[in-house]
């Protein structure tokens, strides 16, 4: 339009593709159980036999489990899936979990201390396989100002904010997941946020999973304007085994309202879990996001945001630790509807092993998004030969006055700054443990609540400190 | 302290150096001039033990111990140190914690009890003000957004605190202004002893000014050409090298 429009895309270094693309096709050789009836049909009869709800949610979840079931599962020829075969999930009949109280998975008030960081003053709500479990969670539903309740009780007390919004974020016309944790909704953790509210202490979602069944927690915050909170959501188990996974985070970013939502997945080894925290922002609403993610076979994380209101901003940020055979899959989409926003996202990514981490990250610039300044940066690290990354950031603008950068690499550990830590008199190990640390603390940088920084920080460094030599 | 004998390096298959002998005693100051090419830095490099370069030829003996045979992290908890041309900027890893890993590792190697961070802080207060640099460094990354001299002051400032007994100093000068060279040779004359000995490589005379040598050695084409005392760094700064090369009957430095 106008003749000064800075339309500057930067591309930054190329991804080595003799690195990412070794080891291709490693991974078809696991062993998948084919049980009849097929997974599809038992999500159907399980779909069939939960406890009817409120009509508008019958109606809601009965659409959705009609369009799980037209969708089925994605293929690699799925654009969005292309570097992640979810047959693992596909192939395997994972019924609607039954254990639901704490006894049933041996939880103790110590694990809660451990998951909790040791903050006894943060809100906390914790479920059982997706169900809430008062006894074990601590918090102030604050009356008027912040509504802090389970789903369940909120769908049952017929808060009106719950049918307003349910199902209104997290679209699932297109994404299979979200379809199927719809059909299944039942619990998770309702926040309602008044106009000016502020939490005073973050709000702790614990979801403590196990057994081999499935769950689905479902999440709704909305944050009325100019309200403040931090809220994480943590997924984690006591022991290994397979599991599924299948949470939905929606949030509703008020005009002007201030939103730290950090997730970190710590599932167990064996487990699965396919997770989406979607997000619409409001006018001069603020959104910082964290990923944190080392736990599951099989994981797969989306965060989506959409920048609906003039001058939202955004940081969506992550780090991801993979090691064995770990399949880590991060999907990011920021979309700049209006104008005037920025959005920053810097994911990074360290993987070991034989594990094999995907990253893609989508910005769209709408036409109508003047103004867009989009910063976005994949830095993955290889630790071993037989690591593997897929990185895809990809930038689509439709708009002719905006300023999107991004770029993506893959390396490995650098020899220089080896040699250079060696010279000093600390040895290879040391030497590589502080280096592959440097990499991830610097995204942990960028999380504003200290108390789970510092416990992050703690995490990774323990990590490295206990890696193997490689 | 230090016995080189023979010693052929390269990388690859490009050879470097080319049969270096020299010996090295406690208290000495040796410089080791040359032009560009000449093969001086790779000396002081596969002296630190860099992998990147193969020593397919002769000896090294570091006070009886064979040098070549030792990691280069072996060398350093030794009391080798050397001072990069270079330095190797590492976002993420504060000088602070940088260096008191290093002091802590050489003293473990030596069996001396670690210290802790605020030990630390202590112990390297006059080190700090030996090469002028300001507390707040020890907070930044190293070298990250350093300027070149502030790189080289950092690498004396490790020096005097991790205090080697053979420093190595690969072209310390280069890219310093006048004053910051005269800070970085006082700290390193402060930290000379008849212990301790110390290997100047340098393209230019100036530093010799300050840092005043024993023998000064002149290297070109990877072989020693030349070796006498002080007065040949005055004597190559009056004719250039093309006289010690002409002299020696050597073509023009390896590239």
């Amino acid at each position: 339009m106008s003749d000064v429009a800075t339309k500057e895309v930067v591309r930054e270094i190329p991804i080595a593709r003799d690195v990412v693309t070794r080891e291709a096709g490693k991974g078809s050789g696991r062993v998948s159980s084919t049980r009849a009836p097929s997974s599809i049909e038992a999500y159907r009869e399980d779909f069939e036999r939960q406890e009817s709800g409120p009509a508008w949610l019958d109606d809601l979840r009965a659409k959705a489990i009609t369009r799980f079931e037209t969708l089925g599962y994605p293929t690699t020829k799925n654009e969005d899936w292309h570097f992640t075969s979810v047959a693992p999930i596909a192939e395997h009949t994972f019924r609607l979990s039954t254990l639901h109280s704490a006894g049933a998975l041996g939880v103790k008030a110590a694990d809660l201390e451990r998951f909790g960081f040791g903050q006894a003053e943060w809100h906390r709500l914790v479920f059982i396989n997706g169900v809430f479990d008062e006894s074990l969670s601590s918090f102030e539903d604050g009356g008027g100002a912040v509504r802090v309740d389970s789903l369940a009780d909120a769908i049952k007390s017929g808060e009106p904010a719950v049918q307003q919004h349910l199902g209104t974020v997290a679209k699932f016309e297109q994404h299979t997941f979200t379809a199927l944790n719809t059909a299944f909704i039942s619990d998770g953790a309702f926040i309602e946020l008044a106009r000016d509210a502020v939490v005073d202490q973050p709000i702790h979602l614990v979801f403590i999973s196990g057994g081999e069944g499935v769950s689905h927690p479902r999440n709704l915050i909305v944050a009325g304007r100019h309200s403040r909170a931090a809220i994480i959501e943590s997924y984690v188990s006591l022991r290994d085994s397979e599991y599924f996974t299948n949470p939905v985070t929606e949030i509703v970013v008020g005009e002007g309202a201030h939103i730290d939502h950090y997730k970190l997945q710590r599932e167990s080894e064996s487990a699965f879990h396919v997770g989406t925290v979607q997000i619409r922002e409001e006018r001069d609403s603020q959104l910082h996001s964290f990923s944190f993610t080392v736990g599951g076979a099989l994981a797969r994380t989306n965060v989506y945001t959409s920048l609906d209101g003039d001058a939202a901003t955004c940081t969506l940020n992550g780090l991801y630790l993979t090691d064995g055979t770990q399949h880590i899959d991060n999907q990011t989409s920021i979309e700049h509807i209006a104008p005037n926003c920025p959005s920053h996202e810097v994911y990074k990514g360290v993987l070991d092993g034989r594990s094999h981490g995907v990253f893609n990250g989508k910005v769209y610039v709408h036409p109508e998004a003047q103004k867009t300044d989009g910063k976005q940066s994949n830095n993955n690290l290889l630790l071993s030969p037989t690591a593997r990354v897929d990185t895809k950031p990809q930038l689509e603008i439709f708009a002719d006055d905006v300023k999107c950068t991004h770029g993506a690499t893959v390396g490995r550990l650098d020899e220089l700054a080896m040699f250079y830590l060696n010279s000093r008199g600390i040895g290879r190990e040391t030497a590589r443990t502080l280096l592959t640390y440097a990499f991830a603390a610097d995204v942990l940088e960028t999380i504003e609540l200290e108390p789970l920084k510092k416990e992050l920080e703690k995490m990774v460094l323990a990590r490295f400190t206990d890696s193997p030599a490689g | 302290m230090l016995e080189i004998n023979d010693l052929h390096a390269g990388i690859g298959d490009r050879e470097i150096l080319r049969g270096i002998t020299l010996k090295v005693n406690a208290g000495e100051v040796h410089a080791v001039m040359g032009p560009n090419g000449s093969g001086k830095s790779t000396l002081a490099q596969v002296l630190a033990g860099n992998p990147s370069y193969q020593v397919t030829k002769g000896t090294v003996r570091y006070n009886g111990l064979d040098l070549l045979e030792m990691d280069p992290e072996v060398r350093a908890q030794n009391g080798i140190f050397l001072a990069f041309q270079y330095p190797v900027e590492i976002p993420g890893v504060s000088i602070a914690y940088f260096l008191r890993s290093a002091y802590n590792e050489i003293r473990k190697a030596n069996g001396q009890e670690e210290v802790d961070p605020l030990e630390f802080l202590d112990l390297v207060q006059d080190r700090l003000r030996l090469v002028d640099v300001d507390e707040s460094m020890l907070s930044r990354s190293v070298n990250q957004g350093f300027s070149g001299g502030e790189k080289k002051r950092n690498e004396i400032f490790q020096m005097a605190v991790l205090s080697p007994r053979l420093a190595i100093l690969d072209e310390t000068d280069s890219g310093l202004d006048i004053d910051a060279l005269r800070i970085v040779a006082e700290g390193v004359n402060k930290l000379r002893s008849p212990e301790n000995a110390t290997i100047v490589v340098t393209h230019y005379q100036r530093l010799l000014n300050y840092i005043i040598p024993d023998f000064v050695h002149v290297l070109a084409n990877g072989r020693i050409v030349k070796s006498g005392g002080k007065e040949l760094a005055l004597e190559l700064e009056e004719h250039g090298y093309d006289w010690v090369q002409n002299s020696a009957g050597v073509g023009a430095g390896a590239s």
